[in-house]
């Protein structure tokens, strides 16, 4: 027994100094990022697990902190690559060198097979695709065993960082087509359950629920050797007891708390606490510009005249992200605080109120999304409190986080409070989803406006920067004075650990990327 | 004989409550808001990959017809697959079983421990300090909400002084889980010879099962209060003590064995409630068990997981409800409980 407990304490020691110890609230329910509703969880392991063709370099921030770099691509599984004169055609050499988990060499018929199935299984990942002008098998042509070639319909200055998201992982394509049946020919069934990748991780074990177990792949070829040997991904379904675990020592990482927590962790010092305002992202107020009374654009300004923005931001956020007025991210191209036009005026308010034909206010509903309520209920009883103050007696309404996407897409909410984020950090990448006429799920307020739709579409394909930096200014304009959305603040991606774990970077999917961390 | 035949009888008359019990689960998350569809489309997803995935789903069809599927599927043994953990509801529901069972067990033989005694000293001395001690500890339990007692716990226990281990589920990482026989790590260990593991798992297992004795020891203590009282100033203890009986052979014979059935009862209905109100551990210990797993389910509106863990709660309850019966019978060979 004693020689025992002996052995356990020294390999507890070993493992504590090549270990992390990772608590998530939820880990995946897939291994596989195509899969049908794989969560975030699933997109950590995918991005630990699987190479994609290329990746995003990394910066060091002023405050010593690391983050990705969009302005940057590097090679992962493609060593170079070559973009058209016309940029309709980009290709890409493989390292020849490069190999899956299972030994097997990477090639070009793994790539196309992977890129092929992203589009072919629908779904999320060819919504994805597409937002990169990626929309056809046809465009994926293996030329030799190591070189890809993908031609575009048109010119898309996000066809090319859309290869380094998460989507477009790189598959061991001899390995899956094993598992692949006529029914389920991109073998979606088995690659749920098991990774079939070459990245600088491999899956030591899995148990959906609890706990999630990845080794270094010792012959990882797409960047230098992490230094990393084993990351133990546990779930902790209680704040507090991540709290606790983490406070103790017992836990090494976790990006999983509360804005409240991390603020109190970072003053008391103990712990590394990392906050970077996650980009292209913001919470907002909603409002339907479909229904009246808030289709009436002087009722949205009334409101944007009354919220008290100050005292939401300190108390949904507790001092930690970006408090916002345009709807742009502070660390967004594009961003101009002094396009905001509205001052919290209650005089006013009540003055456009009484035009749009409400000198008395009106009764309406408060919509929020109980899963994100640490952050958002403080902000919704604000709200609520300075409708009140021009009349507007609104009733709270909470929705559970299923049934919350649903009650958006009937696209119904009169007011609401909900955010948004996209990958890529470009203003009309957003405005895309979030104000086009072309009312895609996230343009919530159901705005119409061919002006915007014009600017957006200009924007997106523009390559003049004068002309760009004109069209973005065009519609965030019109974004504030029709006001369909009133910004509220960016929050930040935080993360605690340990003061002994450096190499944290911040990603614009908000994972954990794991080759990065180190141990002193 | 006669008690296979009372077994069999039980589980035969049980089968159609728990078909209703499916019926009901099913028609109760179809009534239920909520778009499984819309919520596992993922947070960007348009309209059309909603779509797609409801027909994935087979969402798209009518009720009458998803039930007809559930009900074939089920009669292959076939719970389904869960969206939250990607797995076969069954094997989840397997593999989770005996850590709630576990728990439980451990959690209902600690209040035991400490309900029997102070009810049977409670009743022995009504008014005395002991009984106002055993109230004031019942009520205190009843009165806290388990997800305080347990927070507390992990504070106090864990977070300040450092005696329980941290509460990241059923053993620390740097073991592994015994051999699965009965799936218990505390017995499965045992039945290995494993001591230094069981007693890696008896720790993590003791401040989650203490969080869970708190509640049960509340209706115990009562219930074994009033029923030792009752049995106490009844003809026959008053006959046993005028005889001459010691007050050891009075109490602990006599009394307490008659005392025992309406314990007996309570003790399944504390059981079937910690089962339940087992969640909220499970949640602040991470403890894989059941209940959290259906919980989740629940929010994410992921159907399958519900339904199997209605089925296998409706099952544990005709089980439980049969081996209530059949200790009422070695406690008290005058009952025959018939078929």
């Amino acid at each position: 027994m004693a020689v025992a407990l002996l052995s356990a304490g020294s390999a507890l020691a070993q493992s504590r100094a090549e270990t992390i110890l990772v608590i998530v609230e939820q880990g995946p329910n897939s291994l596989d990022i195509h899969g049908l509703g794989a969560n975030f969880g699933a997109y950590q392991a995918s991005w630990n697990l699987y190479d994609r063709l290329i990746s995003f370099g990394s910066k060091t921030l002023p405050d010593g902190s690391r983050s990705y770099d969009y302005t940057v691509i590097r090679p992962e599984l493609a060593e170079s690559w070559e973009v058209s004169p016309d940029g309709l055609a980009i290709t890409f050499r493989l390292r020849k060198d490069a190999r899956f988990h299972d030994g097997a060499r990477v090639t070009a018929h793994d790539v196309k097979w992977s890129l092929d199935r992203a589009i072919a299984i629908g779904g999320f990942p060819a919504v994805q695709m597409r937002a990169g002008s990626l929309e056809k098998p046809e465009q994926f042509s293996v030329v030799d065993d190591h070189t890809v070639r993908v031609t575009l319909p048109r010119r898309d200055k996000l066809a090319l960082p859309n290869l380094a998201v998460p989507v477009p992982v790189i598959i061991n394509s001899t390995l899956a087509k094993k598992h692949a049946t006529e029914k389920d020919p991109w073998a979606a069934e088995w690659l749920k359950q098991n990774p079939a990748g070459g990245g600088a991780y491999r899956l030591e074990s899995w148990k959906p629920g609890q706990e999630t177990v990845y080794v270094r792949f010792d012959d990882w070829k797409s960047g230098p050797r992490p230094a990393i040997r084993r990351v133990v991904v546990r779930e902790v379904p209680a704040a507090g007891s991540r709290r606790a675990l983490l406070e103790r020592g017992d836990a090494d990482i976790t990006l999983d708390l509360p804005p409240k927590d991390f603020n109190e962790l970072k003053s008391q010092g103990k712990l590394g606490v990392f906050g970077f305002p996650a980009e292209n992202t913001f919470f907002y107020v909603g409002m339907s510009a479909k229904h009246q009374p808030f289709a009436n654009v002087k009722v949205r300004q009334a409101i944007a005249h009354v919220l008290p923005y100050e005292r939401i931001y300190q108390a949904a956020m507790f001092g930690r992200g970006v408090q916002l007025q345009v709807p742009v991210a502070s660390n967004t191209p594009g961003y101009e605080p002094a396009l905001w036009t509205y001052r919290t005026d209650v005089a006013r308010a009540k003055a456009l109120l009484a035009e749009a034909g409400h000198p008395n206010g009106f009764e309406t509903a408060l919509s929020f999304n109980l899963g994100v309520a640490t952050v958002v209920e403080p902000a919704a009883l604000l709200v609520q409190e300075a409708l009140a103050q021009i009349g507007i007696k609104a009733t709270i309404n909470k929705i559970t986080g299923a049934n919350w996407r649903g009650a958006l897409a009937k696209k119904e909410l009169p007011i609401f409070i909900d955010v948004f984020g996209g990958w890529h950090n470009y203003p009309e990448y957003y405005f895309f989803w979030g104000y086009h006429g072309q009312n895609s799920l996230f343009n919530t307020s159901s705005y119409q406006n061919a002006e915007m739709d014009k600017l957006i579409d200009q924007a997106r394909f523009e390559t003049d920067p004068r002309r760009y930096a004109d069209q973005v200014r065009g519609f965030v304009r019109i974004a504030v004075a029709d006001v369909p959305k009133i910004p509220l603040f960016q929050p930040t991606l935080d993360a605690a650990m340990q003061k002994s774990v450096t190499g944290f970077q911040y990603w614009f999917h908000r994972q954990l990327d794991f080759r990065t961390l180190a141990r002193q | 004989m006669q008690v296979l035949r009372l077994v069999r009888g039980r589980l035969l008359a049980a089968l159609p409550g728990i078909v209703g019990v499916v019926l009901v689960a099913f028609a109760l998350n179809r009534v239920l808001p909520g778009d499984p569809a819309a919520y596992f489309a993922g947070p960007s997803a348009t309209r059309e990959a909603v779509e797609e995935i409801r027909v994935q789903l087979g969402l798209d069809r009518s009720i009458a017809e998803q039930l007809g599927l559930y009900v074939r599927d089920l009669a292959r043994g076939d719970l389904g697959r869960s969206l939250t953990t990607g797995q076969p509801v069954l094997a989840d529901l397997l593999a989770r079983l005996p850590a709630s069972l576990e728990l439980t067990l451990f959690g209902l033989a600690l209040a035991l421990a400490v309900a029997l005694p102070l009810g049977i000293a409670a009743a022995l001395k009504p008014g005395s300090w002991t009984d106002h001690a055993g109230r004031v500890l019942s009520t205190l339990g009843a009165a806290l909400p388990l997800f305080f007692t347990g927070l507390l716990f992990v504070y106090v226990f864990y977070y300040l002084l450092g005696w329980a281990p941290a509460p990241l589920g059923r053993l620390d990482s740097l073991w592994s889980p015994p051999a699965t026989i009965t799936g218990m790590y505390l017995m499965d260990a045992a039945l290995a010879g494993n001591w230094s593991l069981l007693g890696a798992s008896a720790r993590q297992l003791a401040l989650p099962a203490l969080t869970l004795a708190i509640v049960a020891i509340a209706p115990l203590t009562r219930m074994t209060r009033a029923s030792m009282l009752a049995v106490l100033s009844s003809d026959f203890v008053r006959t046993a003590r005028a005889s001459g009986l010691s007050f050891r052979t009075v109490v602990w014979v006599y009394a307490l064995r008659n005392a025992l059935l309406p314990v007996l009862t309570s003790l399944g209905m504390v059981f079937s409630f910690l089962l339940g109100a087992g969640v909220v551990v499970e949640k602040v210990f991470a403890w894989p068990g059941v209940g959290s797993y259906a919980l989740e389910a629940v929010i994410a509106a992921d159907y399958a997981p519900v339904q199997g863990f209605v089925l296998l709660m409706a099952m544990v309850f005709v089980l439980l409800n049969l081996a209530i019966d059949l200790a009422y019978g070695l406690v008290d060979p005058r009952i025959r409980i018939e078929a």
